[in-house]
């Protein structure tokens, strides 16, 4: 008997009893969607730190200002005074290891060239920023020590920046206005792409720390040269956490926090708290592959139960079949195909639910998720794993059958 | 040897010298069940020529339900031989009897045994799926023998939609698809009033005019009327084996 025609038989079979079939599948249906979700949370984790590990380089530490405390109560991230240049000038000289280091103070302003204007976010940085932060320029040249120095009104622009402001043309060389105040593209920046919570990272533009203070954000009270925050790079091999107490003694004496007082800044390791952040997705991952196993075993023994249920409603027509000619192997196929083909339906509907599951899991726990096309055939190929496996013990039984019991039986 | 001279003995005249279609030769056949060992046929032998139309008849617990079921090569003797087309029954194996009975024999039964939501079609198809080596065109022949008991035009209808006279033209078209030498009629107007009983039996006759051997196993004298040969079991044996003149 060839497969075609098991399969129609199968169909057949199904279709006769469509709610009980439904019902039959609901384990296969669970299992499938939890291995779907946990596939799409897993990858979407994984390559969320893959993608922070490739933008951020793995070496890098970032220095912010701190909430302050009124009375036990935070004031917000960055309520501390602003850190400054004394600060980038003591890391730099101070602690061992470090490769490139750069502030970033940023505004967000309306860009204008010619008719095309563009609200973007403007970053003020020093030198060696694009090596501090893994970035490279694609064309034209870097923000030097000299533009910084001098204040020039020069510009660095992102890949999305260049597109929308200048379309086609090659931005080097072309004067934009930044509020008003004109500047000149020097280099455009390698594409970066979107981080997964949607923001783009080649949607900036650089200028030089100094003429980032003096034209666009204005000047602070107390700390006039502020700059914002401050990466970090280390050389390779280096200890980060042995940096990272070395940056934060530094960092004391340089903002002169009194002993005994607590840091007015803090010292992050953005890969590490990327890691930590998918650690409960992975948590999530474990329990839903368990939920998974158990549902799929749960969901193979109601199809065990369901298709017994069928061979022994259906042994006249086993009968039949023998008396017609057909082999044991021939049932055997038959009620294994038709088991199979029960826990593929209820895969395929394990799969839509799964899909969409994953999606509303992202909505709600603002997780990145990736949905990669192996993750389907693999939900696919354990629902058929499972049928073969458990409508092995009905099939059997079957082609077990003796042609005249079977033909007698009502 | 006794046996075979009392085979040729009954062979009807003109067909002396061609071996016999089936040859039953002192076939037992015990069925136990724990203790109890119940013996349903006893040393019964017999012969049936190609071209043959057989009334099997005998009250329940005869053994012609029996008989049956070792001529359809569902069963196989407990002692003796069966020889169908040349093949012993009692020497093969389940999957060589599947084949021989594909092959070789088409089953009609009493309650027609069609496939539920399965068009007449596909019922008439089912034994040629399995088939081997596969036939070129299953569905043409399929179609041509529905056409031959007159149902060409209900290829398309479940047994739902088909009379019970019509159920059983579908067996039957069933039961000729794979051109099997033997047809096996299990009462096959049990569940039939008496005109459409007259009808199929009519269909059988025309069958077995076109060169089918056919065995009806029944009950029923008007059904064995049919037959001009009439073998009669009690007791798990032969009490007559008649023979009417042409």
């Amino acid at each position: 008997m060839r497969s075609v025609d098991c399969l129609r038989a199968a169909v057949t079979a199904i279709a006769t009893n469509f709610l009980r079939t439904v019902l039959t599948t609901l384990g296969i249906i669970i299992g499938v969607g939890s291995v779907i979700v946990m596939m799409a949370v897993g990858a979407g984790a994984r390559s969320e730190v893959e993608r922070q590990i490739a933008n951020l380089g793995t070496n890098l530490l970032v220095v912010n200002p701190s909430a302050r405390l009124f009375g036990g109560r935070s004031s917000g991230a960055g309520s501390n005074l602003p850190l400054s240049e004394d600060d980038v000038h003591a890391i730099e000289t101070k602690v061992p290891g470090v490769q490139a280091l750069s502030g970033q103070l940023w505004a967000s302003a309306t860009v204008v060239y010619g008719n095309a204007n563009f609200w973007t976010r403007i970053w003020g940085v020093h030198a060696h920023y694009l090596f501090a932060r893994s970035w490279s320029i694609d064309s034209g040249r870097e923000i030097t020590e000299q533009d910084v120095a001098g204040a020039r009104r020069v510009a660095l622009v992102g890949l999305t920046v260049a597109k929308k402001l200048f379309g086609d043309n090659d931005p080097v060389g072309e004067v934009f206005r930044i509020r008003n105040v004109p500047f000149t593209v020097v280099g455009t920046l390698t594409p970066k792409g979107q981080t997964s919570f949607g923001h783009d990272h080649d949607d900036a533009i650089f200028v030089p720390m100094t003429t980032a203070r003096a034209q666009l954000i204005g000047k602070h009270p107390l700390v006039p040269d502020q700059v914002g925050s401050i990466s970090v790079k280390f050389q390779e091999g280096t200890n980060l956490l042995d940096a990272q107490e070395e940056i934060e003694q530094v960092m004391r004496q340089s903002r002169r926090v009194p002993p005994g007082d607590d840091d007015t800044f803090v010292v992050g390791n953005p890969i590490e708290s990327m890691k930590a952040r998918t650690a409960a997705q992975t948590t999530l991952g474990w329990l839903l592959a368990a939920t998974a196993a158990i549902s799929l075993i749960v969901g193979g023994i109601g199809i065990m139960n369901i298709m017994l249920v069928s061979v022994t409603e259906r042994t006249r027509e086993i009968g039949l079949r023998m008396a017609v000619g057909a082999r044991r192997f021939d049932i055997m196929l038959q009620f294994l195909i038709e088991a199979t083909t029960l826990c593929v339906l209820g895969g395929l509907i394990g799969i839509v639910l799964g899909v969409g599951a994953a999606f509303v899991t992202a909505g709600i726990a603002d997780w990145p998720i990736l949905i990669p096309p192996q993750t389907i055939i693999l939900a696919l190929a354990a629902a058929a794993v499972v049928g073969i496996l458990f409508g092995f013990l009905p099939a059997r039984r079957a082609a077990l059958l003796s042609p005249i019991d079977a033909l007698r039986s009502e | 040897m006794n046996l075979l001279v009392r085979g040729s003995a009954i062979v009807p005249e003109g067909r002396a010298f061609e071996p016999p279609l089936i040859a039953v030769r002192e076939v037992d056949k015990v069925y136990s069940s724990g203790a109890e060992t119940v013996r349903a046929l006893d040393r019964v032998s017999f012969e049936i020529q190609e071209g043959e139309l057989v009334a099997i008849m005998g009250p329940s617990g005869s053994g012609k339900s029996t008989m049956m079921n070792l001529l359809g090569a569902l069963d196989v003797p407990t002692t003796g031989s069966i020889l169908l087309n040349g093949n012993d029954v009692g020497k093969l194996s389940p999957d060589a009897l599947a084949d021989l009975r594909n092959r070789s024999i088409g089953f009609v039964f009493q309650q027609f045994n069609l496939l539920p939501r399965t068009s007449a079609l596909r019922q008439v198809m089912l034994p040629l799926s399995y088939a081997r080596p596969r036939p070129a065109d299953p569905e043409l022949q399929a179609r041509m023998r529905l056409e031959q008991v007159g149902l060409g035009n209900r290829l398309c209808h479940h047994p739902q939609q088909l009379s019970g006279g019509q159920q059983q033209r579908v067996a039957i078209a069933r039961a000729l698809v794979n051109n099997p030498k033997l047809l096996l009629a299990d009462e096959p107007t049990g569940a039939l009033d008496s005109k459409t009983s007259a009808d199929i039996m009519g269909l059988i006759c025309e069958l077995n005019r076109q060169g089918i051997t056919i065995v009806v196993v029944t009950h029923d004298a008007d059904v064995a009327r049919y037959a001009r040969r009439r073998i009669l079991f009690g007791d798990g044996a032969i009490v007559a084996d008649i023979r009417l003149p042409s």
